[in-house]
């Protein structure tokens, strides 16, 4: 059961798009859930959809573009206990009807990322991002 | 994520320590390939491995396949309660070989 955030709250930060930014991107979100006291295992379980949306954009946004300098903006916000995620970036626009995970019964290596995202979290929707942005993600969880 | 590999007999065990995401699979798969190539019998402990994304969880999978290709298994050891609630979610600690 999630436990009730303490405080309304809006932090962001920007972030490489790279596997090395996935670190500081769940010290990031460690730091933001701490300030909302969730309790240890609400706020692992919603840490590892954050590293994995995050995941998506280095492996498949950026794909082709591994070295590149452009950042993604993490933007969490809690209101009234309704956690808001938002991703932005400006990689390879994301086909959202593309965007499905693997069968669960198929045991074979990827395609996991997406389904650890659509168990924890309660919702996730592609949102124009607006310029400068090409893709919004935004994961909601009602906490 | 560092890591320590000890032989004792025909097992060898990969102790891996730290967070196993994207960033280290890489690292992690050339620390485990050789010791399953080698036809060992080899334990994973993972007891210093506190976060484990999907990355990390596909690196479990490529080992027990590659394990069962090569005629020898991988058992996973002292799982943190974390990780296992990760194995968990992907329903796989049926398929993988848990301790």
């Amino acid at each position: 059961m999630s436990s009730p955030a303490a405080m309304d709250i809006v932090q962001e930060k920007r972030f490489l798009v790279r596997s090395s930014s996935l670190k500081d991107i769940r010290s990031f979100a460690r730091e933001v859930f701490d300030k909302l006291s969730l309790n240890h295992e609400i706020k692992e379980e919603i840490v590892l959809a954050i590293a994995e949306a995050a995941q998506n954009i280095v492996k498949h946004a950026y794909k082709d573009f591994p070295d590149t300098d452009d950042k993604m903006l993490l933007q969490i916000k809690c209101n009234n206990g309704k956690l808001e995620i938002g991703f932005f970036d400006m990689g390879r626009p994301v086909d959202p009807t593309k965007v499905k995970h693997r069968e669960i019964d198929n045991v074979k290596p990827g395609g996991l990322g997406t389904f650890f995202i659509q168990e924890i979290m309660d919702s996730i929707d592609f949102k124009d991002g607006g310029k400068p942005w090409i893709n919004h993600l935004v994961l909601t969880k009602q906490l | 994520m560092s890591y320590k590999v000890t032989e004792e007999g025909n097992i060898s065990t990969v102790h891996l320590d730290g967070e196993i995401d994207m960033d280290v699979t890489e690292k992690a798969k050339e620390v485990i390939f050789p010791v399953i190539d080698s036809g060992k019998e080899v334990h994973l402990n993972l007891s210093q491995v506190q976060y484990m994304d999907s990355s990390g969880i596909s690196v479990l999978i490529e080992s027990h396949q590659r394990a069962l290709e090569k005629n020898t298994k991988v058992i996973i050891k002292d799982v943190s309660k974390s990780v296992l609630k990760v194995i968990m979610m992907a329903k796989l600690e049926q398929i993988l070989n848990l301790e």
